[in-house]
């Protein structure tokens, strides 16, 4: 009742005629920040908020594995532990070298997240610069950022990520160069796309026309129209990170033996996987749900970014 | 501020003469076509010249894709002409480049047709209409232009306690009210209004269309008002040019053109304006007939000839060039018998 009297008062001492419903219309809705956006998506999507948990909880057994793991990862008791099924004491069994498999997920946690994370972080914001240049510059820039991109895409990306190991040599900074030599090019394309339609648009003209310049253009109107996309492809590329990484364990130039990945472990364990099936299932349970937390929880994050979507 | 405008009007009429001349303006865009096959050409615009007189609105009408909005944005060289040259207040401005080009831009704006697409959606209406002063460095503190962003809402009619809500939690009408109060931000002289009212409703058009009359009288204001709702211009603007196929046909002051039509297509257009009386529905009404030539092969001669009833052998062979008729420019050979049918 109060609130609509401040609107009448409001409407008299105006100049020009102030429509009363639309006013109200808009007062119902509540001033929103990012962060308060992402809360209210918290809230009523449970599941990206148990996503979100998950996360939480790998990355901090990731970051406090020598006091959360139980033993030793590396220990070895051939004699008597020796493919040890899951117990009280050994959560998850253990391994052909009798190592506890619980604790090895959790060492194992840290080599697969960064590789999840860093990876698909550089080539993504790689992929987002040489996209957008391409997509806004056009022409030369556009044809030149493109065929290259053309190139990387044309080749299949396990064999490129395996001449750069070899060439490089295995170890955790070459598999960040190789994955991101290969992924860039993906996000290239998608954010290429974006911008392309995005520039056509009246407030990039309205922009134009006032004399903003192309590179704030680029970063204040197209980039921020881009991020939902961008959060969801993030999503889908840590998984595949994480597999990728899987593959070139498998074939000798990822993770270095004795030190241990997720993806080491489902390769190793794969060869056990009808007597002891733990093995393998644990490491790719592990997996698993880390990739679908990533996916729910960006699929939350941009819904609640999406100013369309709200309400 | 208003002793500001005040100041720069007495400026401007001490200058006198035309705020804008488009000078035989022609603009093609090239289609590429597939393999081996050669670029095919859309002659948007194809000679075309006028004059924007110092606070006047001067309508553009013409049905879709006759090259209105395509003139609106060469104007504001968001596109380059391919040739010829639009001069405001006497310079070039394919002349122009860097900081100089950049010190018009603030004395011309654009107002769109589709406020949901205007306005940038992750930025809010603050950051949407500061932006243009930003550019400028109008001024040195946030708060100074923050105070600026609150008269311009309150200028346009939207509270200025809205000032960090986003475009989404506006209605059409108030989005149009916010795309007004950016092209106004920087004081401009001649603001492209392209088709700012069709997007609305009937109801909240007359509020914008009553919010620009106003401001052009306290802002004094130029308008080049591009719009095919012939109500609408007769109510807003000064003189009128018809556009057809990327060539004006008639330019005259609006009274005339609507009361006496010379060049035929404008006949047609008044004539497909619905009439609020049935009685007169049924009669008279003389429908144009046939689709619009392509403008990737317009017709030689008059771009009309095709559809125009009265056409002559002359139509076909030689295009009409403007002339002046009873106080107007029309583009037509018969423009004579026209008259005395």
């Amino acid at each position: 009742m109060q609130e609509a009297l401040n609107v009448a008062d409001y409407v008299d001492e105006q100049k020009f005629f102030c429509p009363q419903e639309e006013d109200i219309e808009a007062e119902l809705l509540d001033d929103d920040s990012i962060w308060s956006s992402l809360k209210g998506m918290l809230k009523k999507n449970k599941l990206a908020a148990v996503s979100l948990a998950i996360i939480i909880i790998v990355i901090f057994m990731a970051v406090f594995a020598p006091w959360v793991a139980p033993y030793d990862p590396n220990f070895q008791d051939v004699e008597n532990l020796r493919f040890a099924a899951p117990s009280v004491q050994h959560w998850l069994g253990c391994d052909e070298l009798g190592r506890d498999v619980f604790s090895r997920l959790i060492f194992g946690s840290r080599v697969s997240l960064v590789i999840g994370l860093v990876p698909t972080i550089i080539a993504m914001t790689i992929g987002t610069v040489m996209g957008l240049m391409a997509g806004f510059l056009g022409k030369r820039v556009d044809f030149v950022i493109m065929r290259f991109a053309d190139i990387v895409l044309a080749f299949p990306s396990l064999l490129l990520a395996m001449v750069v190991m070899y060439t490089l040599g295995a170890s955790l900074i070459n598999i960040f160069i190789a994955l991101s030599i290969v992924k860039w090019a993906g996000t290239a394309r998608i954010v290429r796309a974006q911008t392309l339609s995005l520039k056509e648009k009246e407030f990039v003209e309205a922009a134009r026309s006032v004399g903003v310049k192309k590179w704030t253009i680029m970063t204040r109107h197209i980039l921020p129209n881009c991020i939902p996309n961008l959060i969801v492809l993030f999503s889908l590329n840590i998984p595949d990170s994480i597999m990728s990484e899987s593959s070139l364990s498998f074939l000798g130039i990822g993770a270095v033996p004795p030190s241990t990945s997720w993806g080491l472990m489902v390769y190793r364990g794969k060869q056990y996987l009808f007597n002891y099936p733990w093995l393998a299932l644990a490491p790719g349970v592990a997996i698993l749900i880390v990739v679908l937390a990533f996916n729910f929880l960006g699929d939350g994050v941009r819904d609640a970014l999406d100013p369309y979507l709200k309400d | 501020m208003t002793q500001a405008v005040l100041e720069k009007n007495g400026e401007v009429q001490a200058v006198k003469g035309d705020l804008l001349e488009v000078d035989h303006v022609v603009k093609e865009f090239k289609v590429a076509a597939g393999f081996r096959k050669s670029a095919a050409v859309v002659h948007a615009v194809s000679d075309v010249s006028f004059t924007i007189k110092e606070g006047e609105t001067l309508a553009m009408v013409g049905e879709s894709g006759c090259g209105k909005s395509t003139m609106g944005r060469l104007i504001l060289k968001l596109l380059e002409p391919t040739e010829g040259a639009i001069r405001f207040e006497g310079q070039d401005l394919d002349k122009l480049t860097g900081e100089a080009m950049r010190h018009i831009r603030k004395k011309m704006q654009i107002i769109f047709q589709d406020p949901y697409a205007s306005l940038n959606p992750r930025m809010t209406v603050f950051q949407i209409i500061a932006e243009p002063l930003v550019t400028h460095n109008m001024f040195a503190t946030k708060q100074e232009t923050e105070d600026r962003v609150r008269e311009l809402l309150k200028i346009v009619g939207i509270r200025p306690e809205f000032i960090n809500r986003y475009p989404h939690q506006f209605s059409g009408g108030q989005r149009q009210r916010i795309g007004i109060a950016r092209a106004l931000a920087l004081n401009p002289k001649l603001v492209v209004c392209d088709e700012p009212v069709s997007a609305l409703d009937v109801s909240i058009q007359a509020q914008i269309l009553n919010l620009l009359h106003d401001l052009q009288k306290d802002m004094k204001l130029t308008y080049l008002f591009i719009s095919h709702d012939l109500g609408v211009v007769r109510y807003i603007s000064d003189r009128v040019c018809v556009m057809f196929l990327g060539k004006l046909c008639e330019i005259g002051n609006t009274e005339d053109i609507f009361k006496n039509p010379i060049h035929p297509y404008t006949k047609f257009l008044l004539a497909a304006v619905p009439k609020p009386d049935p009685h007169l529905r049924r009669e008279n009404k003389s429908l144009l007939i046939g689709e619009m030539p392509s403008p990737v092969n317009p017709p030689g001669g008059c771009r009309f000839h095709t559809r125009c009833p009265y056409m002559t052998e002359r139509c076909s062979s030689e295009e009409p060039q403007m002339r002046e008729l009873q106080g107007r420019m029309v583009a037509c050979h018969n423009a004579e018998n026209l008259r005395i049918q």
